[in-house]
């Protein structure tokens, strides 16, 4: 079993989600069935093969650096859940 | 007042005289209410919608509209269009508006198409049967009690009961190809990066691609001819010319075609689904093609491949849906980090969560090399394998979907079962070819198969030409 219930946590936090402990054991139970299941890879030999990155056929597309429209302040602002003039608005994180 | 099913029907009745664009527009609203039980819209345009279309029948008269005036087109709830709510049906951007158009979008409607509202999908594209919205699931206007296959659910039924002439949905791993085989219309993947990407909700970035829902191939080319192309928002959107593909719908001659051994004899493939599926074959080979089985010794690795790199991606791509700068926060905060928890985990649903937490896993420091650059290494197996035999036929065929149309709530307990909707559909997405989804008869329930139909890197003209020539069974050899 890859993911126990200190994975689990772990994984929560690095996915800034949180998890009710009553979800956690059918969260480690979907992540280690899925997990399970695509280990069949390691049935494909990838000896020498090199990891495809990039599934465009296009490369190195340049363009003149120019200005162009850019987003203006009350525009950025539009859709904040919490804003005052000038900025986004969080909850103080320094000098707690 | 005429039924509409089609952009040729439009045309035909607008250049009569005999009706105009804003009469079209309120034929289909009217369907939408009459069909609200559906699910399929999230938001109707109505009163955009109509403005739109007055403009439209001004330039009419002045014989200065676009090629696609008179047709109206939904937009799954992914693509961005300025000062329009848009929250790929997710809590999580409740309230949010787009401050821009995504360049697809933009080209429809500098051709005069009319935008008549958002639609319905899985939350942020991520399933395979519409169930996973937060706005509740789309029904399949066949058969009430079944899905319409997802995550475009919404398109594919949109298109399905006449609720608009075409919709654009995105495709990660068969959330075009899939919802069209189960609602019976068609439905078109493009090659990865033949149509920008700009504005388009980001999930799994290198296999994301928008595609369309139509009613016939011309509408299909005519819509993909109008999005594809350079833009200079999206670096990996391909520079080759985009052929005029809707001039050129006869596909002349004998095809090579090849079909996937490994479809017919796996598992899970129902057996109403092979039948149809042979009688097919049976069918291109009384037109004269040559037809033959072909070996796809991958086949079975693309799904696993699929979801170790999709997962891996959204977890990234989705970090920026943090209760900050928009969308959802939760009132429970009380400092930096339970609001990005809170509000990532009230806002997401379950299945999103999942995918974000799987990624996580897969992307993590002791687990990268043996899941995700493994993953990347099948991935270009898989490519080179379907390259090589594209090299040797001119199309590879299988069915859509291993079922027909399942009912609301058979797979949803178990997300591996789930998956498994995508069997048929990811190896073209693993790869990056193009790929259609046609009508193809239906089950003994009445649900509609779907025959799915690969061609090569930017070979969609002669895609939609063979499709084309098959639907109407028409054929120049």
């Amino acid at each position: 079993m890859k993911v126990d219930k200190h994975t689990v946590r772990k994984l929560a936090h690095l996915s800034r989600l949180e998890l009710r402990e009553e979800d956690e054991d059918n969260m480690i139970k979907d992540l280690n069935e899925i997990l399970t299941w695509v280990e069949q890879l390691n049935e494909v030999d990838t000896e020498g093969v090199e990891p495809l990155t990039n599934m465009s056929h296009e490369v190195n597309v340049f363009r003149e650096d120019q200005v162009g429209e850019h987003l203006d302040h009350e525009k950025a602002l539009k859709n904040a859940p919490k804003k005052d003039e000038d900025f986004f608005r969080v909850p103080k994180f320094l000098n707690q | 007042m005429e039924n509409f099913r089609n952009f040729n029907q439009i045309s035909l009745s607008l250049s009569k005289g005999s009706t105009s664009c804003v009469d079209i527009v309120n034929h289909y609203l009217k369907n939408i209410k009459e069909k609200s039980h559906l699910n399929a819209f999230l938001e109707v345009f109505e009163k955009d919608a109509l403005d739109q279309a007055k403009s439209v029948d001004e330039k009419l008269k002045k014989g200065s509209a676009g090629k696609l005036a008179g047709m109206v087109i939904g937009i799954k709830d992914v693509l961005c269009y300025k000062d329009h709510k848009v929250q790929a049906s997710s809590k999580i951007l409740e309230g949010f508006e787009s401050q821009f158009t995504s360049t697809a979008v933009q080209k429809l409607i500098e051709e005069d198409a009319v935008i008549i509202g958002r639609l319905n999908c899985d939350e942020f594209a991520m399933g395979s049967s519409n169930e996973n919205s937060a706005y509740g699931p789309v029904l399949n206007a066949t058969d009430n009690q079944r899905v319409p296959g997802g995550s475009s659910g919404g398109c594919a039924v949109a298109v399905q009961a006449n609720l608009c002439t075409a919709t654009i949905g995105s495709d990660t791993g068969g959330s075009v190809r899939q919802p069209a085989s189960f609602c019976g219309v068609i439905g078109l993947k493009p090659t990865y990066s033949r149509v920008s990407r700009f504005g388009l909700l980001a999930y799994a970035s290198s296999f994301d691609v928008i595609g369309t829902f139509t009613n016939n191939i011309e509408d299909s080319a005519l819509i993909l001819e109008t999005m594809a192309g350079q833009d200079q928002f999206d670096s990996t959107v391909s520079r080759n010319e985009v052929p005029t593909y809707s001039k050129n719908l006869t596909f002349e001659g004998k095809a090579k075609i090849g079909y996937i051994k490994e479809t017919l004899n796996g598992e899970g493939i129902n057996d109403e689904v092979r039948d149809n599926f042979l009688e097919s074959i049976n069918r291109f080979k009384a037109a004269g093609h040559d037809i033959e089985e072909v070996s796809l010794p991958l086949m079975k690795y693309a799904l696993p491949t699929y979801y170790i790199l999709i997962t891996a991606e959204a977890s990234s791509n989705l970090s920026r849906y943090d209760g900050v700068r928009y969308g959802y926060r939760s009132p429970n905060t009380k400092d930096m980090e339970s609001l990005y928890k809170k509000s990532r985990s009230e806002g997401f649903g379950e299945e999103v969560r999942r995918r974000i937490m799987l990624g996580t896993f897969v992307l993590s420091a002791s687990y990268y090399d043996a899941f995700y650059t493994k993953a990347q290494k099948v991935r270009n197996l898989i490519k080179e394998q379907v390259e090589n035999l594209l090299s040797r036929y001119d199309f590879l065929i299988m069915p859509t979907s291993p079922t027909t149309a399942f009912k609301l709530g058979e797979h949803n307990q178990n997300p591996l079962e789930m998956y498994l909707a995508d069997l048929f559909t990811v190896q073209a997405s693993v790869a990056g070819i193009p790929a259609i989804s046609i009508p193809n008869g239906k089950d003994s329930n009445g649900m509609d198969f779907g025959l799915q139909i690969m061609a090569n890197f930017f070979e969609e003209e002669k895609l939609l030409a063979f499709s084309n020539c098959y639907l109407k069974n028409e054929w120049k050899i």
